[in-house]
């Protein structure tokens, strides 16, 4: 019964959605505001709908009603509490839901708080907003609905892939999807800025705040996702270049794009065309992640659950999406304006420069990504491109940004403004930028590397001197909207070095060890003590004791785990962090030798201050939420929500 | 500075970025390109020593050994031709017998190949695209997985 109720709330909320579609448009192309009032309340009731949905599908977990597919798929009798709630966005159709849910609550959202002084653009974008909501919950519905029962009713249920049996899962995919689907906004007031025949800067002001908030929630859930990766799937990195982790970036690097790009147009109204382009793209770009994570058209070392039907239907939405806001965009732009004009050295030219160089690394992304199947659909199957691509046109690109990166507080809007006293500061950051390449130099970085290291140095001491010249900003607002940007920024050079220190990381070294045996890194030598069983609910685990020896002793405890019910073994690994960096051991399988002695593979690396990457992803979430809520005080005050 | 030439240098500058762009894709994609085989193809084909490549198919049954000291050896198959692996590093835990799998890396002088990585999966609605294909075109495997 709760699965039919559920199947119907889906179906309701992709009624109400059609309602607000409908309704949206009348609302703004007659002004009627009865229209606009049931627009409204059909975002607000289906976003109810939607998530009572989410909920019913976490009490079929409970449950382990097992008459309903997704759930016999995902769960079992014997999962811990905590993972039967998580299973429900662990697979494909329970994180299509979420992802349904969250795109009905930016709709409701966009009626509630966008634009209180322009309501004609307001209910066009709750319009198109429906009009998404209508593409991915007919998806939903009628190609992947989580409340499908089953004809044979199974005693006990698969269980969700044991990987996905950690805390981090709990959060990541929601996190990640916030932002992916936030962007949804930034293309629904885009597209309806467009229609409407709106300027630049108009459309730059209503979409600002919304994809700021979609970039950093998308910042927190790459993070976690890379966190996950080295942490819980011990695959002894944090980022691979795998198309499912290139499918998160490039909507990234487009909103961070997007993000100073808006700024520049919402000031002087230059650049208003490309941040519509770039506010199209960035959602356009987030559907295609979904496609290719989905479809299993490339071959991806992430796991979901794969099906070319699906991938169909999400390649048609995403073609709905970028070819018809891409010839929107085409028809319309010209009503954009061209802005005030800038000139070389302003701060609008060096945004400029920011945007051409993130936009580069999209670019390369998207092409290296893709390009299998390009070369499939010219009939050469087989191709896949290396990280070694990636690395090389990625790091220059992102390498250049931080060259420019720190002028660009201290330069006026439309005006030239490098003049001596520019020139004098930014002389004081080449010592600090020499000390970090001499510090990439001696822990042996690439040449590459180096300088990436060098300009970082260079960033950071801008970034400090961009806080010391602007500590004197009155207001509430304007200190948050500061702290944000130098947050962010700081994040950005934390991040660089990290990727710098990461890059000098030896290969693991992987060798048998019987007990007794010892296992030796530079700096380390590593003794396995003994084995024992450690078994937990739903799984049982060899638990072993190394002995850790680098001037002091102490010891780690790594896993591998088997859970019976998804017959699949995990491994648990066991981590010393400290400022140098960590210790990574991880325990594989265990082999008989000739004489009968067992001996356990044991996986070691040492992974330089990873901590780094943590630390710059943290101050960037932290930098984007405090730009946000600047953001929200300064739109108060100028009677605006938010 | 004028409208005109202040676009003008915006244009240039966003050439020249392209320019860069494509040429370091173009340049940095012939190093990093890497060829999928069947193991048939493999002996039709015969790649040179040291050249990376990636092979997919079935791990055979029975035919994973564990050296004492670590690593993994194994041989792929497509039921036509079959290639021995050797692998020094950890097989990953979704590593199977009689499943599909993925492995980058190059052949050695004494003819075996050598991984760098294995990739497996073992979900029963997951097959790695090539490796379907491989397996349908030799015949083994008559499943769903079609592109």
């Amino acid at each position: 019964m709760i699965a039919e109720i559920g199947r119907f709330l889906v179906a309701l909320a992709f009624a109400l959605s059609a309602l607000q579609l409908l309704a949206g448009w009348r609302a703004a192309s007659a002004g009627s505001t009865p229209a606009m009032q049931i627009a409204a309340r059909s975002a607000y009731t289906a976003l109810a709908a939607a998530v009572i949905a989410f909920g019913l599908l976490i009490i079929l977990f409970l449950q382990s009603d097992f008459s309903v597919a997704y759930v016999a798929g995902h769960s079992h009798v014997d999962k811990p509490l905590f993972y039967k709630i998580a299973a429900a966005w662990g697979g494909h159709e329970g994180s299509m839901l979420l992802w349904c849910v969250m795109l009905v609550a930016i709709g409701a959202a966009l009626a509630r708080f966008a634009l209180k002084q322009d309501e004609q653009l307001k209910n066009r974008a709750v319009s198109i907003q429906g009009g998404l909501q209508l593409l991915f919950l007919g998806f939903l519905a009628f190609a992947s609905n989580p409340f499908d029962r089953l004809l044979d009713v199974p005693l006990q249920g698969a269980g969700l892939n044991p990987i996905l049996q950690d805390p981090a899962l709990a959060i990541h995919p929601p996190t990640l999807y916030i932002g992916y689907v936030g962007l949804s906004a930034a293309f629904s007031l885009a597209v309806a800025g467009l229609i409407e025949g709106r300027g630049g800067r108009a459309i730059a002001t209503a979409l600002r705040p919304w994809s700021l908030f979609a970039w950093t929630a998308l910042t927190g859930g790459i993070a976690l996702g890379a966190w996950w990766a080295y942490y819980e799937l011990g695959w002894g990195g944090w980022w691979f270049w795998d198309p499912v982790e290139n499918a998160s970036f490039m909507p990234w690097l487009i909103a961070a794009a997007l993000i100073h790009s808006a700024i520049a147009t919402e000031k002087s109204g230059n650049f208003a065309g490309w941040t519509a382009f770039l506010a199209i793209m960035a959602f356009s770009l987030s559907t295609m992640g979904a496609f290719l994570v989905r479809s299993g058209v490339l071959t991806s070392v992430h796991a979901f659950a794969l099906d070319p039907e699906r991938g169909l239907w999400i390649l048609g939405i995403m073609t709905i999406l970028a070819g018809g806001g891409l010839t929107l965009f085409a028809l319309r732009s010209g009503k954009l304006g061209n802005g005030d004009g800038f000139a070389l050295t302003s701060r609008e030219a060096f945004i400029g420069v920011n945007n051409l160089l993130l936009a580069a690394v999209a670019g390369t992304v998207l092409f290296g990504t893709l390009y299998p199947l390009i070369m499939s659909a010219f009939g050469v199957s087989g191709i896949s491109v290396g990280a070694a691509y990636f690395n090389a046109t990625a790091t220059p690109f992102l390498a250049a940004l931080l060259i420019f990166l720190p002028f660009a507080p201290f330069l006026p809007w439309k005006k030239d403004g490098f003049n001596r006293r520019l020139a004098l500061r930014s002389a004081l950051w080449i010592l600090p930028g020499v000390l970090a390449g001499l510090w990439a130099f001696l822990i042996d970085a690439s040449p590459v590397a180096i300088a990436a290291a060098a300009f970082a140095g260079w960033t950071l001491a801008g970034v400090v001197t961009d806080l010391w010249h602007h500590r004197v900003l009155q207001g509430a607002a304007a200190c948050f909207s500061l702290t944000g940007r130098i947050l962010a920024h700081a994040g950005v050079v934390a991040m660089a070095l990290g990727a710098v220190a990461d890059s000098t990381g030896r290969p693991e070294t992987v060798r048998a060890l019987a007990e007794g045996e010892q296992i030796g890194i530079p700096g380390f030598t590593l003794t396995l003590d003994g084995v024992r069983r450690a078994d937990g609910r739903n799984y049982l685990a060899d638990e072993a004791r190394i002995v850790v020896e680098n001037g002091r002793v102490s010891e780690l405890l790594p896993q591998r785990r088997f859970y019976t019910a998804a017959d699949t073994t995990t491994r648990e690994v066991a981590i010393q962090s400290g400022f140098g960096g960590d210790l990574y051991v991880a325990l594989g399988e265990p082999r008989a030798r000739d004489d009968g002695e067992i001996a356990y593979e044991v996986r070691v690396s040492f992974n330089p201050m990873v901590w780094l990457l943590g630390l710059g992803a943290l101050l960037i979430v932290l930098g984007g939420l405090s730009a946000s809520i600047g953001r929200a005080l300064n739109g108060r005050r100028a009677g605006m929500m938010p | 500075m004028r409208a005109r030439s202040q676009r003008l240098i915006m244009v240039a500058v966003a050439a020249v970025v392209l320019a860069m762009a494509t040429g370091l894709a173009l340049i940095a994609l012939r190093d990093a390109i890497v060829l999928f085989y069947s193991p048939s193809e493999v002996v039709a084909a015969h790649p040179g020593i040291g050249e990376r490549i990636r092979i997919g198919g079935l791990v055979e049954d029975g035919s994973v050994e564990r050296p004492a000291d670590g690593g993994a050896d194994f041989t792929v198959t497509d039921g036509a031709a079959t290639i021995r692996v050797v692998y020094a590093g950890s097989l990953p835990d979704l590593f199977r017998e009689g499943q599909g799998v993925v492995v980058e890396g190059a052949f050695i002088a004494s003819g075996e190949f050598e991984a760098s990585t294995v990739l497996a999966k073992h979900d029963e609605t997951y097959m790695p695209p090539e490796v379907a294909q491989a397996l349908r075109e030799s015949g083994v495997w008559q499943g769903e997985g079609e592109q």
